[in-house]
């Protein structure tokens, strides 16, 4: 029997295991809609195609599985460039559906027309103009699989109306064959026992450790090398989680706002093992000044990460976890030999903690987030936006459970942690699901506590609310003399409460530190989602703090 | 430095857009980029020239080599090459300078392939440096208009053909076929 385009996308999706689909109608989608309303897969419609990304998103990254939105063409398809272009910067699985004009007037300037394809092009891992109702099959299959394998990332698809009309006989393939496309997985041989000497032989070796292996679900072997080998480890915000922060061996994360003892450790060890991490610029600082006296090991999926921004002398292509699993059978315990090295790190340690001054009078973000740490047991999946709350969420919640940190590294965007929220949740009913967001950043998509509301996803939102875009001010305080030019909220926020309420949500607020505690309590108790309203310290700051253009040791820490 | 890199992509729409715009998106220089269909039909063939130092061009290189249209990429710089690029030129070309201006095309073996009282065209082909010279030469004589169509480029030893479309290649454990050059590019 045939199916009609839309038909079979449906069920393409079906085939692939889909089981919630994030999005928002319109015309050019609406045959595809129509097939949607017969399947078992769940809709959530969201309330900006932004959203529909980020959800997307966040059920990829919280289970290594491509979330899935679909919308439809023109403004609705370029609402999703930022929210595929914060996918494609962090490696997170996606696949994005996009209705479009018919073939037929593609290139007329139609009502609602877009070049999609051609927009998308640079954020995406790959992207396809459906041109024949018959290719339909293959391009999901070929979607799914290139959005999932090999370093992960969001794929398009363009979904003509004539092609979602026209019928064709359903045939799903068994198989994915793509001549142009590799997926590396064991490491060469040779190049890991280059690793492993030089491992074996270091005596400052330090293991920095990104996203790469989160997305490879490499938790157990990188424990397993920082067991046996008692090398210690950092890790970007992206590879938070990767490894228990409670541990000794761990020296939490490094870079901009890393601890003082991660970036003097990176920057005076003699041989740096960078794992599923790219070198970014606010993790190496001044690229020319960064870890001077190291050799490097640079293990990672994507070969183009290698050697991009620093030399390398070994490196390993390949899956993490397979590389560490075939590098954990080289290494040897290096305790002994590098003991000098440990005592150092941990005087530093002593000597540079993080830390933040706990206040009768004003709430701290550091001790609201430490607090949700707590109480959570480490163990929830948390989401933020982009600013400061993100960097001392990072500090401050100790993480230890893979995929339980999600947030905006690679391109920063404000707005993704409600709706990463929303799609973690969806993704992973049974957990605690936070968002740490920020005034400013919250309001970039805050229109989705209606999903939330809608759905009754039990997100748990903490605003922190300082008035302020709370980064941009640090920025104008330390470096553009107090001049905070565009960076005050003032009175024009929203009253937090009252827009909760207007949703229906449940509303905490929480105004003086003895409420921090009660009141993380009262929203995890809490059923359904959670507003929780926090009047957090004006102008604090967020340290460490690594100026941009200085390198990793010239830090600025609290007095 | 000058590289002459050679890419074989799926003869798909957009492929070129892809191709073109991860150079402009990278800030890489094109200096040239030709393409046309090979012995087979779904693939073509693109010779690009790009300069840079050797971290940007194996950057290039391994960027390329991501496009899941892209099937290998070659650098054919080191390899013994066979390159050619094919030149129209307008020059100006009235009686009393005429004589003179054919005996540079002979000299160069191009050809004439149109004639009028002021100006004479001609074909070239060659590599780089035959045509730079013969355009060097000419220039005095007033060259009103110069087409060309970019290198393209073959190594002597060596073929860059690229493998059939495998059937069978299963999901998630064996992977894709083997770009061959993907790994080895970014060993150190
Ligand atoms: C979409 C977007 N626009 C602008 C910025 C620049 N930016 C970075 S941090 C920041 C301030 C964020 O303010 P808020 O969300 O309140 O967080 P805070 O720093 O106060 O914790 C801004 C505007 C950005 N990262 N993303």
């Amino acid at each position: 029997m045939k199916l009609t385009g839309a038909q079979i996308l449906i069920k393409s999706l079906e085939e692939e295991g889909v089981d919630v689909v994030f999005g928002l109608p319109g015309g050019a989608i609406l045959p595809t809609f129509d097939a949607l309303y017969d399947s078992k897969i769940k809709f959530i419609l969201v309330r900006h195609e932004q959203g529909a990304t980020h959800m997307a998103d966040g059920y990829g990254r919280a289970t290594g599985k491509p979330g899935v939105c679909l919308v439809t063409s023109g403004p609705a398809a370029t609402n999703t460039v930022t929210g595929l272009a914060t996918a494609y910067m962090d490696s997170a699985p996606l696949v994005c559906i996009t209705g479009q004009v018919a073939t037929t007037a593609i290139g007329s300037d139609a009502f609602q027309e877009a070049d999609v394809v051609g927009i998308t092009r640079p954020v995406t891992k790959h992207n396809y103009l459906v041109r024949d109702v018959r290719d339909i099959t293959r391009i999901v299959k070929e979607a799914f699989y290139i959005a999932r394998t090999g370093r992960p990332g969001p794929v398009l698809i363009d979904f003509p109306v004539d092609v979602s009309r026209a019928t064709a006989e359903y045939e799903y393939p068994a198989e994915v064959s793509i001549r142009g496309y590799s997926i590396p997985s064991k490491g060469d041989p040779d190049q890991i026992l280059k690793a492993a000497a030089l491992m074996n032989q270091a005596k400052r070796p330090c293991l920095y450790v990104g996203g790469g292996a989160v997305g490879s679900g490499a938790h157990k072997e990188v424990f397993e090398l920082v067991e046996k080998t008692g090398i210690p480890i950092t890790t970007t915000v992206l590879g938070l989680g990767i490894f228990p922060e409670d541990h000794p061996s761990s020296l939490r994360m490094l870079g901009m706002h890393g601890t003082v003892y991660a970036n003097y450790s990176v920057q005076q060890s003699d041989l740096l093992i960078a794992v599923g991490a790219r070198f970014d610029d606010r993790v190496t600082g001044h690229i020319e000044k960064f870890c001077p006296h190291a050799k490097i090991i640079h293990i990672d999926i994507d070969p183009a990460s290698i050697a991009k921004t620093v030399r390398v002398d070994v490196s390993v292509v390949g899956d993490v976890r397979h590389v560490l699993r075939q590098l954990n059978k080289q290494v040897k315990d290096r305790r002994r030999d590098i003991r000098a090295w440990l005592e150092q790190i941990d005087a530093w340690k002593k000597k540079h903690p993080l830390k933040y001054r706990q206040s009768d009078d004003v709430i701290r973000q550091e001790h609201i987030i430490a607090k949700i740490g707590e109480v959570t047991k480490h163990e929830a999946i948390v989401t933020t936006g982009v600013g400061q709350h993100q960097m001392w969420a990072a500090q401050w919640y100790q993480f230890k459970t893979p995929r339980g940190m999600l947030t905006s590294g690679g391109l920063g965007t404000m707005g993704y942690g409600l709706p990463s929220a929303i799609g973690a949740q969806m993704a992973r009913p049974d957990e605690t699901v936070i968002c740490i967001d920020g005034d400013g950043s919250v309001q970039m998509t805050s229109c989705e506590l209606a999903t939330a509301a809608y759905y009754k996803i039990p997100v748990k939102l903490f605003i922190m609310d300082n008035n302020h875009h709370g980064m941009v001010r640090q920025w104008q305080e330390l470096f553009y003399r107090h001049r905070y030019s565009g960076s005050q909220l003032g009175a024009s926020n929203p009253d937090f409460m009252k827009l909760a309420d207007a949703y229906g949500i449940k509303a905490i607020q929480i105004r003086q530190p003895d409420q921090v505690v009660p009141g993380i309590k009262e929203a995890l108790a809490h059923k359904g989602p959670v507003l929780v309203h926090c009047l957090v310290a004006k102008e604090d700051n967020v340290f460490p703090m690594v100026p941009a253009g200085h390198a990793l040791d010239q830090v600025m820490d609290m007095a | 430095m000058k590289h002459t890199i050679g890419v074989l992509v799926e003869n798909h729409f957009g492929v070129l857009a892809r191709v073109s715009g991860l150079f402009s998106a990278r800030g890489f220089n094109i200096d040239s980029l030709t393409v046309g269909e090979t012995e087979d039909a779904e693939v073509s063939r693109m010779t690009i020239v790009a300069h840079g130092d050797d971290r940007v061009v194996a950057q290039i290189m391994k960027q390329l080599n991501k496009l899941i249209d892209v099937i290998k990429v070659v650098d054919l710089t080191n390899e013994e090459l066979i390159d050619r690029e094919l030149v129209l030129v307008k020059v100006s070309a009235p009686a009393q300078s005429r004589n003179e201006v054919m005996q540079i095309v002979n000299t160069f073996r191009a050809k004439i392939v149109d004639v009028n009282s002021k100006t004479l065209t001609i074909e070239v082909t060659g590599g780089e440096s035959k045509i730079d010279a013969m355009l060097e030469l000419l220039r005095p004589f007033g060259i009103f208009e110069v087409v060309r169509t970019g290198l393209i480029a073959m190594s002597r030893k060596s073929e860059l053909t690229a493998p059939p479309k495998q059937a069978g290649v299963s999901t998630e454990v064996k992977g894709g076929v083997k770009k061959k050059s993907a790994a080895k590019l970014a060993k150190v």
